[in-house]
């Protein structure tokens, strides 16, 4: 029997009407609906903000964590359990912030899992600070001046890092981000999707609007090729970033398969004692 | 006849100073002799002094001791650091290439001679070493075939001409030494071979953890704890297991709580500074009641602090690490054959209590080889899982949310594992409800810190070992932990020997303290010793505050980086001593 959203229904929300966030994680759930998993194969890691809520507000096995660390915990959940779908989701603070390192070694590591993040471009939980992803020059309670740092581009940090899928997604387009996450969970291997999330109550600037407005689909491009790196940089850096669809995929072997030894089936389901002959065997090394 | 005989070879790193010892003990303990060494080494890859000083015994031991009978010398500190503390009749063997002779310094016999021409005589160099060891039977009064299984076993790939090369030249150095027309030691060899294995307190700890059920390790480089995660690349692959290089330290904790949440047995294990890092998700796995182990394997602090060298200046850390305050357990092996052990006891108390347990270890226990009786492997704990509901049960309980933190009377809540197809929750690191969904209601609060801090309650296990003969009260108890248990043992044997009530409890649990037996016996003692390498007396300070001993506790400390003499006991013990009395 197919899941239904009601299956994927968890606890009530505290997000702001109107929140980007609701979306995604629509998103998310329809996606795997469409893709006939079921609430008990799926694991949802999330970090802390706004966006780490969604491990709770959508029934799944999920794990809320820390600021900035749903990837490792993430990637451990798939290497544990490759039976599982796991999928990270954070904000921009938490993945871009605090969790810039683990992004960048999860995005290089390759385990073939999916990190959703929730780009608002403002620190939302903690009411309206200046984050990594705003842009320079954006004003806040802890940018009066306007920030005088570069913002983070999320999609050109992880072509750098070598991640194998690079979508970009938007709230106010919940059929193109369905449709996104759902070949994201698909790939197999590390699939960063960025969706541009908007904070109705803090942002004032990246609105539903102004994404609306700039905002270029990259299957519009004639021509473009998504295994092309190259392309996805000129055309990263050509839309200021402001482009939806794939990016870039390229079919890179998942870390488990550059582990000799990998069983077939999941971790978890390994005899937990070892056999007798294999313990004799260690020993036998100290002799 | 004598019973036991202890052999140092120093010099520079990267002179094969280890691989030497290694077959020197090796050998011994194939002849049947016990193993307890110590291995001196410096931060830097090559060059450096550095020494293995290794203690063959009829009997069980856990110490190097303090004295060498033979010390081969391949640099100026060798010669410097130990030509005081050789035992009386010993020899020194001095790498001297421009001259040769034999003099006699304060009843040491030390013979200069040049191993190196004498390996490029044979036709290499690099078999100095095995010359060296043909020497040093010669001078325990042993023949050079002990080697012999082990050259073979070594060499044999590589072709009879190596083999053969190899054997010259353990004889070369037996030969050499009896035609200096020395007396040399009279070592009796034990009557019976026992089955033993010769292994560091590192890889006993992770071939504990494998027979344990562990099946998944992530863990971040670093001294003295490398080892365990070297060793857990190689095998876990062999028992269906993996093993990641994670890219820092709390990703390897924070791998490892994911890897709890699955269902899977992980560890991660790290130094001081490491643990440090790991702090930060030691309190999700508290507040997440996600099992998990963690070894600490304590060196010099603070910062940086002393990479290679020893130090027990985590103990506290260990016990209240983090904010807030969560459950864990915190375990203090004392010997080779106890890491192999207590691996089995930390992974049955993480599941069945659902909490972080720390495994304290030290760069002496961690880093240097000691044998273990092969019976050690039958003293392992069965694996208990603690509470995991089958699938049937889940089903059972027809929730929709499965209540994962549920309220128990024991504070203990069965889990289910992801994957299960009624169990699905959701693991959360902010306060939260019977199903996992966040709350701040005090009532909530309250029942929730009650259920995770009360959930140790009833644990009750013996937290030490005496030693020292029958358990019963003396006059004078030392209490340690960790690696001082070897030290501690033989000072306690000597004193008993002198007439004196002495016993030694070794701390096996330092949290949640168990106060049981332990209480009994401060009470007991007219003074009680508190032997610790750190400078603050952080384990004196324990056991004032749990089991309020009074004046009568007084503190034996080092803090040098160096791990206790039984001379730096009995000569602090003077001191201490003028003090009680």
């Amino acid at each position: 029997m197919a899941a239904s959203l009601k299956d994927y229904r968890g606890d009530v929300s505290t997000w702001c009407p109107g929140c980007g966030h609701f979306s995604v994680m629509a998103g998310i759930q329809k996606a795997l609906i469409k893709l006939e998993l079921e609430p008990h194969e799926v694991a949802v890691v999330s970090g802390i903000g706004c966006s780490g809520k969604v491990s709770e507000y959508m029934r799944a096995y999920g794990f809320h964590t820390l600021h900035g660390r749903s990837l490792p915990v993430a990637q451990a959940v798939k290497l544990a359990n490759r039976d599982m779908k796991v999928i990270a989701s954070g904000g921009d603070g938490d993945g871009y912030g605090i969790g810039a390192g683990h992004f960048t070694h999860a995005a290089r590591r390759n385990v073939d899992m999916t990190y959703v993040v929730m780009d608002n471009r403002i620190y939302g939980l903690t009411k309206g600070q200046t984050s990594p992803t705003s842009a320079q020059g954006f004003q806040s309670k802890t940018s009066p001046e306007g920030s005088g740092e570069r913002e983070v581009k999320p999609l050109e940090l992880a072509l750098g890092a070598g991640a194998s899928f690079v979508a970009q997604a938007f709230s106010g387009d919940i059929k193109r981000l369905t449709e996104l996450i759902s070949i994201a969970v698909e790939h197999p291997g590390f699939a960063l999707v960025n969706v541009f999330s908007p904070c109705v109550t803090y942002n004032k600037v990246n609105t539903y609007e102004f994404f609306k407005e700039n905002i270029i689909d990259i299957q519009d491009i004639e021509g473009y090729d998504v295994t092309n790196k190259a392309h996805a940089y000129e055309k990263v850096i050509e839309t200021d970033g402001l482009v939806q669809g794939i990016l870039y995929q390229q079919a890179r072997p998942a870390y488990h398969t550059y582990l000799s030894g990998y069983p077939e089936k999941p971790v978890t389901a390994q005899e937990l004692k070892p056999s007798q002959d294999t313990l004799d065997e260690l020993w036998a090394s100290f002799k | 006849m004598k019973k036991e005989i202890t052999w140092k070879i120093g010099g520079q790193q990267g002179d094969g100073i280890d691989s030497t010892g290694n077959i020197l003990s090796a050998a011994l303990m194939q002849q049947g002799f016990h193993i307890a060494s110590y291995k001196h080494f410096a931060s830097r890859i090559k060059g450096g002094h550095t020494y293995d000083h290794i203690r063959a015994s009829h009997d069980p031991i856990h110490y190097q001791g303090d004295t060498t009978d033979i010390l081969i010398v391949l640099d100026k500190e060798s010669y410097e650091h130990n030509i005081g503390s050789m035992s009386p009749g010993g020899f020194v063997l001095m790498e001297n290439k421009k001259e040769e002779k034999v003099e006699q310094i304060d009843g040491v016999t030390v013979i200069h001679t040049s191993f190196t021409s004498m390996a490029e005589d044979l036709g290499n160099k690099i078999i100095r070493n095995m010359i060296m060891l043909g020497s040093s039977a010669y001078l325990m009064g042993a023949h050079y075939d002990i080697f012999i299984p082990f050259i073979e076993n070594k060499f044999s790939k590589k072709g009879q001409a190596i083999v053969d090369l190899n054997i010259n030249a353990v004889q070369k150095g037996y030969e050499y030494m009896e035609s200096l027309g020395l007396k040399p030691f009279q070592l009796g060899f034990p009557d019976e071979k026992k089955d033993m294995a010769l292994m560091i307190g590192n890889e006993a700890f992770a071939y504990g953890a494998v027979a344990s059920g562990c099946k998944f390790l992530s863990s971040y480089p670093i001294t003295p704890a490398s080892e365990i995660m070297e060793y857990m690349k190689e095998n876990l692959p062999k028992v269906g297991g993996v093993a990641v290089q994670a890219e820092d330290e709390l990703a390897g904790l924070l791998m490892a709580i994911g890897a709890g949440f699955s269902g899977v047995r992980a560890l991660t294990s790290t130094s001081g500074p490491g643990f440090s890092l790991k702090t930060e998700a030691l309190g999700l796995a508290g507040m997440s009641e996600t099992p998990v182990v963690i070894v600490n394997s304590q060196r010099g602090g603070p910062g940086t602090g002393l990479p290679t060298k020893y130090e027990q200046g985590d103990l506290q850390t260990m016990v209240y690490a983090g904010h807030g305050e969560i459950p864990r357990i915190v375990l203090a092996p004392s010997s080779v054959e106890e890491c192999v052990t207590m691996a089995s006891t930390a992974f049955n108390l993480a599941e069945q209590y659902q909490c972080p347990v720390i495994v304290a270890l030290d760069l002496v226990l961690s880093l240097n080889k000691q044998t273990a009786l092969d019976s050690c492997r039958h003293d392992l704990e069965s694996i208990n899982r603690g509470k995991m509901l089958t699938d049937e049960e889940l089903e059972s309980l027809q929730e929709h949310q499965f209540k994962r933190y549920r309220l128990t009377d024991d504070c203990i809540s069965p889990r289910s594992i992801p994957g299960q197809r009624h169990g699905v929750f959701t693991a959360n690191s902010n306060e939260h409800s019977e199903t996992g969904h966040i709350t701040e209601l005090p009532e909530i609060r309250e029942k929730m810190m009650d259920k995770r801090l009360g959930k140790l309650k009833d644990l009750s296990i013996k937290g030490y070992e005496f030693i020292g003969g029958e358990e019963k009260p003396v006059d004078t108890l030392f209490i340690g932990l960790g690696s001082t248990r070897g030290v501690l043992e033989e000072t306690v044997r000597d004193l008993q020997s002198s007439g004196e009530s002495v016993g030694l409890a070794q701390i096996k649990m330092l949290h949640p303290f168990q106060p049981q037996g332990l209480k009994e016996l401060t009470t007991a003692a007219q003074r009680v010793i508190v032997v610790e390498n750190n400078w603050t007396g952080q384990l004196t300070g324990m056991l004032q505050q749990h089991l309020l001993i009074g004046e009568k506790l007084q503190t034996i400390k080092k803090y040098d980086g160096n791990p206790f003499t039984k001379k730096d006991i009995m000569t602090q013990l003077q001191d201490v001593a003028k003090e009680v009395v």
